[in-house]
């Protein structure tokens, strides 16, 4: 069975500390340590109280989707686009299924989650986990999920 | 202009696409000694250039190559020829309007193919940027032709340092010009060994040329060519190559009207290669990469969210609307006689969509969500000299589905056959199937028969006979049928004549061709909108121009002359303005955005409006608003029109249409839909329910013609006026300064001795004077009292 670490969220324990999201910018191309708009992981506030973040669970939607190639899925099961070779042209950004492939203002080159765990590292509250998931699942769901041909 | 919203229902299932590590085409596998073809070339010129990178948008210079000389040089490209022309059209028709004569036909020595990007060329965040257009001075009208293309030629082009590219002269033997943006050179090769048909000489040059033996490589490389149908066809298509590292395919998209692959053949070039060793999403230079992007995203979220409800073109590209067209009785059926056929059910998209393998992206160029670019792979083949071999074919788009409906072919396997060797042999679909059509009609009438023909049974759908036609066509035959149906339908038509063959009023007028290039596949005799759309253009009757039929027809949204003609002034203009930039069209406006609803204008479909704007804006660094946007294409529009009268056409007597694309020619046609022109004889006055009862079929035809004949003449005035333009067609002087071509002094001057002319002869009066003049009833008036109304100006 393939799999693929993917960062899980606990909403519980998070407190909005964001130390997640400066240290995944740090680690972004850009090295950045604003975060938000830098940052392929992203909490958000809920009008409830309640914390959400959205994250790449590696589905690999996005592989199908480059004209050039440039996004992969590596031998770990993580999905990674090759700065290199990437076009530019942003429809990975505007086909992920969970709007998780980014585009930071002023690069033309996106960027996403490569499950590096620096995000876990960073929270205090431990509310991020890196998870082994089965890839066939993950796969199958999405694309079942967004069916026909284009998704 | 999509019609009516959804008209159709899709039905497809989801699949797969998982594509990681390659796709499995099933294709036949050719072995080249690629050492040994490339050993063969013999360097017959070389021109070093300075690299540097695009800056907004414009690479600042084109490149001409004269292949009789074998000269090379460059030429810059001023701020006044950005500012007249703005680039991609505009720059193809400024270099020919400089190298050629009005004399200069498509064979003259002097005679250029022009390919040119425009300044959204390259640009890889919105759909549909990567449009090259061409032109030369065509062998079926005498006047310019332009076409265009995707494909990965006219980015490479620009990035390796060049905005257009002239050809000009003839090579002495087969030749390539290469392109070498890695290496910042042009050369001249002799090209002895390559294959002539496209399929081949693609993927040979595309390894040949590879900086590697890498997919990545490959990729980087961009090959036109045409065919064996090109040398012995007015047919000839260009085809411009993508490489589909996915399929391990060079894919082929066409430069298919006006016969731009037989100049390309006359003049011995077997290929244009180009070749670049980097680019990334900034390779155009964007002043603000940002508001591009902004504008990308729109629309790439249109196409995942909005399509799969209105086109499904990412599904199965254009050929989404045969159903459409069939149920709107605007299909053309065994030669634009009937719109509708049961038989064309089999022609409806799901049953090209089981053939197409889906391996998105499919789009010609990086970034394009629309991905209209369908592909059956493995394909194999039925006929000809390919028998029994497997390729991967593009296609087929509506045109050739349409196209084959004229020709009354209904299987889809035949549909993709003559696809696959119309792309291979470097032949119109369009050009090819409305010309077919007319010799299959004739056929059935008697005027060709099996002997007439070369042995051809040219009965409608015989499949077998349309292919071997083809392929004789591309061995050279030299059949007197072959040879002269091969040259398009104006000049078989003359042929007919000289034969005396057949009723001439009835040849004239069934065979579908107005400046001497065939119309594309659409029923034009219910909208009289369209029937302008198709014959008052520049160069020939291409929907490219104007698509006025559901605005006109079913929508019924342009009900009066004026309206009519405000809408031959605007789409015309607008729909060619990407040709002036480097994009396609078909982002604007086959997939349509949310606010499209409650637009004012909704067929001018404004937030894409805009985002064209913001794309000028992103890239150029200045403000370019919507109607900056229209007034450069208004400029080019009616720069083409002025270079036709140049050439000795340009003229009401060359916007005429055969009346087939009015109305019904023949007896079978007006039964065929007899309540309605029964009615509308009717309606219109021109006789009583208990006349018409008693009328003859014929009589009742010609009733009918004469109001349409009239209704077509009243038209052209008003579009004329709408336009700027004289009573016989001519842009004035006046509006020629007006659009900034005061500089133009001997195009000027010409116009003026020509409208001069007119006046001599009685011309520059409204109501017509080529068919029979329209007579304006009571309720009815010229567009203004005062025919030379210009002069006020």
């Amino acid at each position: 069975m393939k799999t693929v670490k993917v960062i899980v969220f606990h909403p519980e324990l998070c407190e909005g500390d964001l130390a997640c999201e400066r240290a995944c910018s740090r680690v972004q191309y850009f090295k950045s340590d604003e975060g938000g708009e830098k940052s392929a992981l992203r909490i958000a506030k809920g009008k409830d109280g309640k914390f959400t973040c959205t994250v790449c669970n590696h589905c690999g939607l996005c592989v199908d989707l480059c004209p050039v190639l440039a996004l992969k899925r590596l031998k770990s099961g993580v999905v990674a686009l090759n700065r290199g070779a990437c076009v530019g042209c942003q429809a990975c950004v505007a086909f992920c299924p969970t709007g998780v492939m980014r585009k930071a203002p002023g690069h033309i080159v996106p960027f996403k989650c490569i499950s590096c765990g620096k995000c876990v590292e960073a929270c205090p509250k431990k509310a991020l986990e890196l998870v082994e998931m089965n890839i066939d699942d993950l796969e199958r769901e999405v694309y079942a999920r967004h069916g026909r041909v284009c998704p | 202009m999509k019609g009516p919203e959804k008209t159709i229902t899709c039905d497809f299932k989801p699949r797969t696409l998982k594509t990681e590590g390659g796709f499995e085409t099933g294709n036949t596998k050719h072995q080249w000694d690629y050492a040994r073809i490339r050993a063969a070339h013999k360097v017959l010129a070389e021109y070093k250039y300075e690299r540097r990178g695009v800056v907004r948008g414009y690479a600042g210079r084109t490149l001409h190559v004269d292949l009789t000389t074998n000269e090379i040089k460059e030429k810059p490209v001023t701020d006044d020829m950005k500012a007249l022309f703005t680039g991609g059209k505009g720059f193809d028709l400024k270099l020919l309007y400089d190298a050629v004569k009005p004399g200069t036909r498509w064979n003259s020595e002097e005679n250029e193919l022009v390919l040119a990007a425009g300044p959204l060329c390259g640009v890889t965040q919105y759909s549909g940027t990567g449009k090259c257009l061409a032109a030369t001075i065509s062998p079926l009208t005498n006047i310019v032709c332009d076409s265009n293309a995707g494909g990965y030629f006219a980015p490479y082009m620009k990035f390796s340092g060049f905005d257009a590219i002239e050809i000009q002269g003839k090579a002495r033997q087969d030749v390539a010009v290469i392109i070498d943006g890695a290496e910042g050179v042009v050369r001249i090769e002799t090209a002895p060994l390559e294959e002539v048909n496209s399929h081949l000489i693609a993927e040979q040059l595309t390894h040949m040329y590879a900086a590697d033996d890498t997919d990545a490589a490959r990729q980087k490389v961009a090959v036109v060519s045409a065919g064996t149908g090109s040398e012995h066809s007015y047919w000839g298509c260009l085809n411009i190559s993508f490489y589909d590292p996915r399929r391990k395919v060079a894919r082929l998209k066409q430069h298919g009207r006006g016969g731009l692959g037989t100049v390309f053949r006359d003049k011995k070039v077997k290929a244009l290669v180009v070749r670049i060793d980097k680019m990334d999403g900034l390779s155009n230079d964007p002043a603000d990469p940002d508001k591009i992007v902004a504008a990308g995203l729109r629309h790439h979220t249109e196409m995942r969210d909005l399509d799969p409800h209105q086109c499904c073109m990412r599904e199965v590209g254009t050929g989404n609307i045969v159903e459409v067209m069939d149920a709107y009785d605007l299909l053309p059926v065994e030669n634009y006689r009937f719109g509708s056929s049961p038989r064309a059910a089999n022609l409806h998209s799901q049953h090209f969509y089981k053939r197409f393998t889906q391996v998105i992206p499919d789009g010609c160029w990086f970034g394009c969500t629309m991905a209209c670019a369908k592909v059956v792979d493995g394909f194999t083949v039925l006929t000809g000299p390919y028998k029994g071999m497997r390729f991967s074919v593009d296609g087929p788009e509506y045109e050739n589905s349409g196209g084959c409906a004229n020709m009354g072919l209904f299987d889809p396997d035949w549909v993709i056959e003559w696809n696959f060797y119309c792309d291979c042999y470097g032949i119109d679909t369009i050009s090819f199937a409305t010309g077919m059509a007319f010799y299959m009609e004739m056929y059935e009438y008697g005027i060709l028969n099996k002997e007439r023909c070369g042995g051809l049974e040219l009965v409608w759908g015989n499949g077998e006979a349309i292919l071997e036609f083809m392929h004789r066509i591309a061995r050279g035959d030299k059949h007197e049928f072959i040879v002269n149906a091969a040259k398009g339908i104006r000049k078989a038509k003359d042929w007919l004549k000289a034969k005396g063959w057949g009723d001439p009023w009835l040849v004239e007028n069934c065979g579908m061709e107005n400046k001497g290039l065939e119309f594309s596949e659409y029923m034009c005799k219910e909208s009289l909108a369209q029937q302008g759309g198709y014959g008052l253009t520049n160069k020939g009757p291409q929907h490219d121009e104007a698509w006025l039929i559901f605005m006109d027809m079913v929508n019924k949204q342009i009900p009066t002359f004026a309206d009519k003609a405000e809408a031959l002034h605007y789409f015309p203009v607008w729909r060619t303005w990407f040709g002036l930039v480097g994009l396609c069209k078909l982002p604007w406006n086959d997939v349509t955005p949310l606010s499209n609803a409650k637009a004012a204008e909704p067929a001018k479909v404004p937030e894409h409006v805009q985002n064209y704007a913001d794309l000028m804006t992103g890239t150029l660094g200045r403000e370019v608003t919507p109607k900056e946007l229209v007034a450069q294409s208004e400029r080019v529009y009616n720069f083409q029109r002025a270079m036709n009268v140049w050439m000795g056409r340009g003229t009401r007597r060359d916007d005429w249409i055969p009346y087939r694309a009015k109305g019904p020619v023949t007896e079978i046609e007006y039964l065929s839909r007899k309540d309605r022109y029964d009615k509308q004889l009717v309606e219109k006055g021109l006789a009583t329910k208990e006349a018409v009862a008693k009328m003859t079929v014929a009589e009742k035809r010609d009733l009918l013609a004469g109001y349409r004949d009239d209704q077509y003449e009243k038209l052209s005035d008003a579009v004329y006026y709408r336009r700027g333009w004289t009573p016989n067609g001519i842009p004035t002087p006046q509006k020629m300064r007006a659009l900034g071509f005061g500089g133009y002094k001997e195009l000027l001057d010409m116009l003026q001795r020509k409208i001069g002319e007119d006046e001599r002869a009685g011309l520059n009066k409204w109501g017509g004077q080529y068919g029979k003049d329209a007579k304006y009833g009571k309720d009815e008036s010229p567009p203004t009292a005062e025919p030379r109304y210009w002069e006020k100006w």
